[in-house]
């Protein structure tokens, strides 16, 4: 762990835009959890005195068509978008590592199984395959949640099937065999632990364009429902104002959701060059 | 080159199959009723159990899968619920506008990312290759549809550069005679040169927001795989012959480097294909990605599917292409 | 013997700037190669023969830099020659060959192709003429089915058949100087015997002078006029091969020798040579770098600067201590 630790700090110290990015997820990761406390307004509170008012000192972002307050909404939105995000990596990660794993491992059946359902769903544009699977689910968050874990599926899976399939003959898996665990203890005991780090990386790498797929479902109206607040949609109920000049209201939430993406995939490198720098391109 | 074409057509098979099994499934494994989607949702009862009979939802799912394979043999996708209409010619009519727009993105993300690619490999450490580095790390953080409205903003609101985002062409000019599908070539070829402008300046502003998102991973490729290409051995033989710089670039390690960048075209047009939706959305472009969303919102079911479908067997069909083009520059793949 | 060398290294040092330091990898490296002789540069692993060569072809590494020296090559200076002017002289007057000849090659470009790219670029061929002038070349390398090989692509090829391809690509144009790093390396042992034969005829039918380096002293007192010695970074020792092997004069070489198969009567009586290289990015190193691992060592080794001494016809030595 300490020896992980200063290779860390080396790293940081190399790269001190990985510090920023660690920076960053920080205050994402506290407006997530403490955006509702921390918000000035109640982001539901419309106040028909005050609609379409540019940013001022009241309100920092401004306010909306229903006169809420952007930065309120914008701040409360950072927990739902991560939500989803952070849910549909898991969802994702846990399909994909499990079955690439065996896939590796055991090859066989299992590999082909594995292999032609991913070569499936990579057959499709990702995007239109998540609208047509939630269309087809049902216009609910969670589905959103489900169809964007089902178009990273192939990714994980791959990179688990290749991790597994290097360390099938290693040394001390072939001592954990030995020492009489079952396949599946030795998967899921030996095999799996040790492919965490690479898949960490895999998942703050995919972070990003999760949250990017998840704000554009809803863009076009799928998944969140107003009045939630959430960055994609504020983005489309802010478009509507873009040619009357009232930019703040797509700007703010856009802003927060290209950070966020930013974030993450900085911070991904970031992991990669700590985890393994190998892995550079 | 015919065995080439021949064995990727090959590869492409059980991709289609799966694709149309995946369809398939999303339109019949849904939770509820599908009756009661492609009815509608003001559909009574009745009307229910009657659009069930007629789409034969009835009978046992492998009966159901062959009857649609039938149907789409027939190229019958079923019918919009708003328009009446059969979705397949309403696809058909859309889709040169969708495929006009994704091309110029296409060439205009290629035309950028491969110099910038190149010269930033070329000139490791210099002011491109810190451009270059720039534009991939945030390229890859914009969401295209916010892109597109910010450039609307700017450009049409602030500046007036741009024409307003209502379609392909002012309202004004008609557009030409329809050889192709395409404004901009058509234009051309019936020599209409107004006609052309016009499609361009319309062309511009979702172009280059759609160009922008696919320029940072071909960039970052091209930069990453040049780079690797000019530290290898053939390249120092290269050099030790006294080949001159440019034969030693291009010749030499461009074509060699290019090759991953091909590759991982196949992923960017994923991704151009679903920004398509997004970008046609911000600027009412009448392609099928518009279709799609509008039926969406109105629960028109039928239209969705079409979409889904047509944008798959595109995809497959372009990801051939991609492979096809690979073996035609690595002669290892064809020979080996 | 007062005509002019075809090559002359003098006072050559390079360094390498690394994230841990910076490396004197070369020091005051000095020798001539006469027209039309074979001279072998022979060392361990990392004691700067490919270095010396990529510097003398002006390929080094970008983290490389030439801190001193000169390289009369045709009348002028390598090492001060601009980038532009070097590519003109590299691939028609001096050329180069590597190991590892399958990576060596353009694996997209068929080998016809490559050959006629040199001969067009220096103006040895025209371009209609080039793609006959590359089968011609084949044929000098002894290829057989020229025609339908020129056609091929490397990976096709056998990596003896790599090794003639670029064997011809160097000798193309007809250059005075042909530097082999390690040919041989990675080709089964009838292979390289035939290779070697091969730059040996092609050399003297032209009257071509030839840099080899190797680690294998056998072969490069099979191959070569002259054998020069180097050990970390510096020239050791230099002489016509038949001398070196009868009487090394420098411990370093006695050791070499006695570590080379074939001069051993058995397995047991080959040595080992103690110690390692030193850590070349040590300020503090002796002015002879072998002392640490020397037997003979005196003070004057570790305190007085590196001595050249004839000790024989064409027979220098760097040592207080020689033999």
């Amino acid at each position: 762990m300490l020896p992980l630790l200063r290779h860390a700090r080396y790293v940081l110290s190399e790269n001190p835009v990985t510090g920023l990015a660690f920076g960053l997820f920080a205050m994402f990761l506290l407006a997530a959890i403490l955006g509702p406390v921390l918000a000035p307004y109640s982001p539901l509170q419309s106040n028909a005195a005050m609609t379409l008012k540019p940013p001022s000192a009241e309100h920092w972002f401004g306010t909306d068509q229903l006169g809420r307050d952007i930065f309120s909404r914008v701040l409360v939105a950072t927990r739902l978008d991560l939500t989803i995000a952070f849910a549909s990596v898991i969802l994702a990660f846990m399909l994909g590592a499990l079955s690439g794993v065996a896939a590796g491992y055991f090859g066989g059946w299992t590999d082909r199984v594995v292999g032609r359902l991913a070569d499936t769903i990579m057959a499709f544009p990702l995007f239109v395959l998540a609208m047509g699977i939630v269309a087809a689910l049902g216009n609910e968050v969670i589905n959103i949640v489900i169809a964007t874990a089902i178009i990273n599926f192939p990714l994980y899976a791959r990179v688990a099937r290749a991790e597994a399939n290097v360390r099938r003959e290693a040394g001390f898996i072939e001592a954990a065999r030995l020492s009489g665990n079952g396949e599946a203890r030795v998967l899921l005991g030996h095999v799996l632990p040790n492919i965490m780090p690479i898949m960490m990386v895999q998942m703050s790498l995919t972070m990003g364009y999760a949250i990017l797929n998840a704000a554009g479902l809803s863009f076009i109206g799928l998944g969140v429902r107003p009045p939630d607040a959430e960055w994609g949609i504020m983005v489309a109920e802010g478009a509507n104002f873009i040619q009357s000049g009232e930019w703040w209201i797509a700007l703010f939430p856009g802003a927060a959701l290209m950070l966020a993406v930013f974030c993450f995939n900085l911070l991904g490198d970031g992991l990669r060059d700590i985890i393994d720098p190998r892995m550079r391109t | 080159m015919l065995k080439l074409l021949l064995s990727r057509l090959a590869t492409a098979i059980p991709s289609i199959i799966g694709v149309i099994v995946v369809t398939f499934m999303l339109t019949r494994m849904l939770p509820g009723d599908p009756a009661a989607y492609f009815a509608g949702l003001a559909a009574s009862p009745q009307a229910i159990a009657e659009v069930r009979t007629k789409l034969g939802l009835d009978k046992t799912l492998p009966e159901q899968f062959v009857a649609y394979i039938g149907e789409l043999v027939h190229g019958n996708l079923g019918n919009s619920l708003s328009t009446g209409q059969p979705v397949v010619s309403e696809i058909a009519t859309r889709l040169p506008a969708s495929a006009e727009l994704t091309l110029f993105a296409l060439i205009l993300a290629v035309g950028i990312a491969i110099p910038l690619g190149v010269l930033a490999a070329v000139k490791q450490g210099t002011w491109i290759d810190h451009l270059c580095r720039m534009i991939t790390t945030a390229g890859v953080s914009l969401p295209v549809f916010f892109t597109g409205l910010l450039f609307a903003y700017v450009f049409y609101y602030l500046l007036q550069w741009a024409p307003a985002p209502t379609g392909r062409l002012d309202v004004f000019l008609s557009p030409p005679t329809d050889i192709t599908g395409f404004y901009l070539i058509d234009s051309l070829l019936t020599g209409n040169l107004e006609t052309f402008w016009g499609a361009l300046r319309q062309l511009a502003l979702p172009g280059i927001s759609m160009a922008i998102f696919s320029l940072a991973p071909l960039a970052r490729m091209t930069r990453g795989s040049m780079l690797a290409v000019l530290g290898s051995d053939f390249i120092r033989t290269a050099r030790a012959s006294g080949l001159a710089p440019r034969t030693v670039i291009f010749s030499y390690a461009f074509r060699n480097a290019v090759l991953p960048v091909i590759t991982t075209l196949g992923m960017v047009f994923s991704f151009l294909l679903g920004a398509n939706v997004l970008v046609e959305t911000v600027f009412a472009w009448p392609g099928i990605g518009l279709y799609a969303v509008n039926a969406l919102i109105t629960s028109d079911y039928a239209p969705v599917q079409g979409f889904v479908l047509t944008m798959a067997v595109l995809y497959v069909a372009l990801n051939l292409l991609i492979d096809f083009l690979y073996g035609l520059v690595d002669p290892r793949v064809r020979l080996g | 013997m007062t005509a002019v060398p075809a090559l002359a290294v003098e006072d050559l040092s390079v360094e390498f700037r690394t994230r841990s330091g910076t490396v004197k990898v070369l020091e005051r490296v000095a020798f001539e190669v006469d027209k039309g002789e074979t001279v072998a540069l022979v060392g361990e692993s990392g004691s700067g023969k490919s270095v010396t060569a990529f510097a003398v072809m002006g390929i080094l590494d970008a983290a490389g830099k030439v801190t001193s020296g000169r390289a009369m090559f045709g009348g002028c200076d390598l090492l001060a020659l601009s980038e532009h002017d070097l590519a003109e002289q590299r691939g028609r007057e001096l050329s180069m060959i590597f190991q590892n000849p399958r990576t060596a090659l353009n694996p997209i470009r068929r080998v016809g192709q490559q050959i006629a790219d040199v001969l067009v670029r220096h103006g040895g061929a025209t371009r209609p003429d080039a793609p006959r002038a590359a089968v011609e070349m084949l044929k000098k390398v002894r290829i057989p089915d020229p025609e339908r090989r020129a056609e091929a692509y490397p990976f096709e090829l056998s990596g003896g058949m790599c090794q003639r391809i670029m064997i011809a690509i160097a000798l193309a144009c007809r250059p005075a100087l042909l530097i082999a790093d390690e040919p041989t390396t990675g080709l089964d042992v009838t292979t390289q015997a035939v290779i070697m034969d091969l730059i040996g005829e092609l050399a003297h039918e032209s009257g071509m002078a030839t840099i080899f380096i190797t680690h294998d002293l056998a072969l490069a007192a099979e191959y070569c006029d002259r054998i020069v010695v180097m050990h970390a970074g510096h020239i050791v020792e230099m002489a016509p091969g038949l001398e070196l092997f009868a009487h090394p004069r420098h411990p370093y070489s006695a050791k070499l020798l006695a570590a080379t198969p074939g001069e051993t009567a058995s397995l047991a009586e080959m040595a080992s040579i103690p110690g390692g290289l030193p850590d070349l990015r040590r300020p503090d190193l002796p002015p002879c770098r072998y002392s640490a691992r020397c037997e003979r060592r005196t003070d004057e080794c570790v305190t007085k600067p590196l001595p050249h001494r004839a000790v024989g016809e064409r027979h220098v030595v760097a040592c207080w201590n020689p033999l």
